[in-house]
């Protein structure tokens, strides 16, 4: 047996549940690992003590029945977790302890998982680094002082480093594809209305979705059979009849159609990535797939839409942030100052510069020129998607434009940084699932991540594509435990 | 002057203006629960035991429309005669303030749930049409308390959440009269339809009051202000005269007329300006991303019309039809349901005509006295109507039914009792009657001889005497023509 934390998800089930292992022995593993990895700043919460504990009532009366029994995880700090403190990445969230669960953690823990703590995250999911976070950088295990993507950075690098078996993330333009991409691991953005949202601290209420992010694609799937649910709470949660994705999953994609949107050919682009690409496209027709080229016109405007529709909705859903209920709150002289102060105080650089463009592109005289005109792009991204669907099951596409950068390299140049969502955002917008499986690594070693996206719901077809893919592929991630003394 | 006298119009020197008024009524719904949580709306509980995480928008926390609210503005709707409309949107109000958590308002801007509609009036020189321009549903804010912390401004959040159905009018009404029969129109509509209780006292009913004026005969509207949340119709006439008064003498003067939000300070009796136009918030309305377009199906709004009661307007036309009252009779009783099942009970067994002057005339009389509604009326609907055939069958005469009457109102005891333990009961015996005149002529002779002589007026003194006599017992029409025999 390899050692504990080097085991996928599904091994340490089989273990569990054969009884060669107990969830106490794997939780005190993760918790040793994770304790002895600080420097990678993955947590902002740690709850190790109670998760040795929880992990030994539940050796007491073991249920194997469940479908994480035992598990130990970490979750992004993004989601509400009853009595434990939960900051969004964020000083206006630092003292905010949640008396409520959210519905994804809760499905999680009603199927026997044990909360390790919270991970580390750009402050609201804002960012694409983790640089954003109020609580610091989060170091990619990968390299000294790379990032590990973001908004998900703290669980991209927990998962990768194996503090984590596996993770939940967020996804609103990237979030989870992106630093999964950055990590060399999987990770899967639903469906819009698959997941609740419902406790999760909301970025932009019509593009968040909860996703699942792990060491390969059948503990992705197993972990998203538990998140995914229909919920009377979240308005905008569906109810369809969900998969047993794990069970269900199936490398035969023989005669499956894969389509190739040319658009996602872009100026500049790394000849690393059109390599991948290629080399993809290649696994794919391995496989038995047949490989179609499709046309997605209007993924040009893709950003832009983004940036107009998800600032608008965060500048309003962030207004509840505002030092009178709960959170931080700074001394004002009055109502407007205190307001000020606390918003001035609490909210990091990113955070109010989205929530400036959210309040502009709302404004009246704007409102037409811009929120609107984004929502008709939107349906035409749309729409595109629709198109390309008559033809095609599935979509290829690299996951990021480029490999996980340095810490730093674009902190001060926001529009490069936003320009890493490009091949993700479509995804949020026409609210399609898209998964990120590692594919490959560039010239400096650092892992580069393919990205399929599906049609609505058919969440069980990307996985099985991903899942052939994958064997194909044969990734093997490259770390050293350089953070380790 | 005006050709029609029930016409509102300012005097100044050579003009004369008219003031054109539209109304943003605030209703709250009649419900258990919050438009978009399960908290209680209850009114007068201790301040924050009403509040859910949706209500104090906690972090990843949302709304969930509750149907009961949505058919309750259907209802409404189908009861304003107004278009249904089958796909709705939610939007975001966005402005901050300490009483409002989300740091946002759910409202309904562009795609309201109801469009146009109308309300007929009922005055003195005939009915009016005022239009309805649309209702929307909408979230209350909590509350502000300024004066019980000398440093603190307080916050209550049982309010917050609660729904709201905002009905704006056109600008058709052009009177503080016609103001306060819209408001008493739009109560009695939706207290016949359960869906807003119109207390005033309580907020469920508060109103926004645009107000214009122009010179009579011109078709152009003059530049509105707005008076802000007025609670009280009384308060809203006022409001409007001041008002009214202050625009045409801004005119007179040659000044123009800043387009504004007032507020309506009902100690000084006069408004103040809030803020202008320029200052005005930007709302930054937009649709509100938790919430789906509200669609609504043929079938749903064919079950909610089987619901609808039949209706203040309908019922005053079966009234005037049916049981013969005036126009003006039969919109008092309909004015609101309580009365006219009241009615409706009364004269199941007895006299219309009767039934209609005692309710509309002593009963209302006595219970405004002790400020009492016609539910917690102390007299019975059985017992008024058996009051009534008291008289009608000549047992009492209508003076001694009111004395009975005001025993009545001290509990509800039935009439007859009341008549026989009192020894009540009309004198009708023609030879009882003879016997008591013939004492009155005897103990007046003098003026009997006056009579005789052509003092024809003192035959008032003399029926007078007579029903002094018999303790207002005797029957007048009888004592009536028995005098005249004798005398």
């Amino acid at each position: 047996m390899s050692h504990i934390t080097k085991q996928s998800l599904s091994e340490l089930i089989k273990n569990i549940k054969d009884k060669k292992l107990s969830s106490t022995e794997v939780t005190k593993a993760f918790v040793e690992r994770s304790e002895k990895s600080k420097e990678l700043n993955a947590y902002v919460t740690e709850d190790f003590s109670a998760a040795i504990d929880k992990a030994k009532r539940f050796d007491q009366k073991p249920n194997l029945d469940l479908k994480l029994p035992g598990i130990p995880m970490a979750v992004k700090d993004l989601f509400c977790t009853k009595n434990i403190k939960t900051t969004a990445g964020s000083k206006i969230l630092n003292n905010f302890i949640p008396t409520y669960e959210s519905t994804v953690t809760q499905n999680i823990w009603n199927e026997g998982a044990i909360l390790l703590g919270k991970l580390n995250c750009d402050e609201f999911a804002m960012g694409s680094s983790n640089e954003t976070s109020f609580f610091g950088n989060v170091q990619n295990p990968i390299d000294k002082d790379l990032v590990p993507g973001g908004s998900s950075g703290g669980s991209s690098s927990a998962v990768a480093a194996q503090l984590t078996p596996i993770t939940i993330g967020t996804d609103t333009g990237g979030s989870i594809r992106q630093p999964a991409s950055f990590t060399g691991i999987v990770g899967l953005k639903p469906t819009y209305g698959s997941c609740s949202r419902y406790g999760i601290v909301a970025f932009a209420s019509s593009l968040d979705q909860a996703g699942p992010m792990a060491q390969n694609v059948k503990d992705c799937a197993l972990l998203h059979e538990v998140i995914s649910s229909y919920d009377e709470k979240d308005s905008t949660s569906i109810d369809f009849k969900r998969n047993n994705y794990s069970k269900e999953l199936t490398n035969n994609i023989k005669g499956k159609k894969i389509g190739i949107p040319k658009e996602y050919r872009v100026d500049g682009m790394p000849k690393e990535i059109e390599d991948l690409w290629k080399k993809g496209i290649d696994y794919v027709k391995d496989c038995g797939a047949e490989i179609i080229d499709i046309s997605l016109p209007h993924t040009n405007y893709a950003l832009p839409t983004y940036y107009i529709v998800a600032p608008a909705e965060a500048s309003s859903n962030l207004a509840r942030y505002d030092g009178v209920k709960y959170g931080f709150r700074a001394d004002g002289e009055n109502l407007i100052d205190m307001y000020e102060k606390t918003r001035s105080e609490g909210f990091g650089a990113e955070v109010q510069r989205r929530i400036m463009i959210g309040t502009y592109v709302l404004s009246s005289g704007y409102y037409d020129a811009y929120y609107l005109k984004a929502q008709k792009v939107r349906k035409l991204i749309k729409n595109d998607f629709d198109e390309a669907y008559k033809k095609v099951d599935a979509i290829l596409t690299p996951s990021t434009p480029s490999s996980a950068f340095k810490i730093g390299e674009k902190t001060n140049d926001p529009v490069s940084m936003y320009l890493n969502d490009i091949f993700t955002v479509p995804v949020n917008l026409a609210g399609l699932p898209g998964i990120s499986i590692p594919a490959g690594h560039d010239a400096k070693g650092y892992p580069l991540g393919l990205q399929i996206i599906g049609k609505a719901f058919d969440e069980q077809n990307l996985l099985n594509i991903a899942y052939a893919m994958e064997e194909k592929i044969n990734f093997k991630n490259k770390i050293t435990d350089w953070w380790i003394k | 002057m005006s050709k029609d006298k029930s016409e509102y119009l300012i005097n100044r020197k050579d003009n004369q203006y008219e003031v054109v008024i539209g109304l943003e009524v605030h209703a709250q719904v009649t419900s258990e629960s919050k438009l978009f949580s399960t908290s209680s709306t209850k009114f007068g509980a201790e301040p924050n035991t009403q509040v859910s995480l949706v209500d104090a928008a906690l972090p990843g926390m949302l709304p969930v429309i509750n149907e009961y609210c949505v058919k309750q503005a259907i209802k409404t709707g189908i009861g304003l005669k107004a278009k249904i409309n089958k796909r709705s949107v939610f939007d975001r109000k966005n402005y901050f303030y300490a009483d409002l958590p989300q740091g946002y308002q759910i409202s309904q801007f562009k795609d309201p749930i109801v469009g146009e509609g109308k309300v007929i009036l009922d005055m003195p020189d005939g009915q009016k049409e005022v239009g309805i321009e649309r209702l929307h549903l909408e979230q209350d804010a909590g509350k502000s308390i300024h004066d019980l912390d000398p440093k603190n401004t307080l916050v209550d959040l049982n309010r917050s959440g609660v729904a709201l159905m905002e009905i704006v009018s056109k600008p058709d009404l052009r009177s503080p009269d016609e103001v306060n029969a819209y408001v008493k129109k739009l109560r009695s509509i939706m207290r016949y339809l359960g869906t807003c209780d119109g207390n005033m006292q309580e907020g469920s009913l508060r109103a926004d009051v645009n107000v214009s004026v122009r010179k009579k005969g011109t078709k152009e509207f003059g530049t509105r202000c707005e008076i802000k949340n007025v609670n009280s119709i009384k308060f809203m006439q006022m409001a409007i005269e001041y008002e009214a008064n202050r625009q045409v003498d801004l005119l007179e003067e040659g000044q123009s007329i800043d387009q504004e939000t007032r507020l309506f300070d009902t100690k000084k009796n006069e408004t103040r300006s809030m803020r202008s136009k320029e200052d005005a918030h930007d709302y930054r309305y937009f649709p509100d991303p938790d919430l789906l377009p509200l669609e609504i199906s043929d079938d749903f709004i064919e079950k909610l019309k089987l619901e609808i009661p039949e209706l203040p307007d309908e019922k005053k036309k079966r009234f005037i039809e049916k049981f013969k009252v005036s126009p003006y009779e039969a919109t008092i009783l309909v004015s609101d349901n309580e009365t006219s099942n009241y009615f409706e009970n009364v004269i199941k067994k007895s006299d219309v005509k009767l039934a209609t002057n005692w309710i509309i005339g002593e009963l209302f009389a006595a219970l405004n006295e002790k400020n009492l509604e016609i539910t917690e009326s102390p007299i019975s609907a059985g017992n008024l109507s058996k009051l009534i055939n008291l008289i009608k069958d000549g047992t009492i005469s209508g003076k001694i039914a009111k004395t009975v009457f005001e025993h009545m109102m001290e509990g509800d005891k039935d009439p007859k009792k009341i008549v026989e333990e009192k020894g009540l009961k009309q004198e009708s015996d023609p030879k009882a009657l003879e016997a008591l005149i013939d004492k009155v002529i005897d103990d007046n002779r003098e003026k009997a001889t006056e009579y005789k002589s052509g003092k024809v007026k003192l035959f008032g003194f003399f029926v007078g005497q007579v029903m002094k006599v018999s303790g207002g017992k005797a029957n007048p029409q009888l004592v009536n023509e028995i005098l005249k025999k004798k005398l």
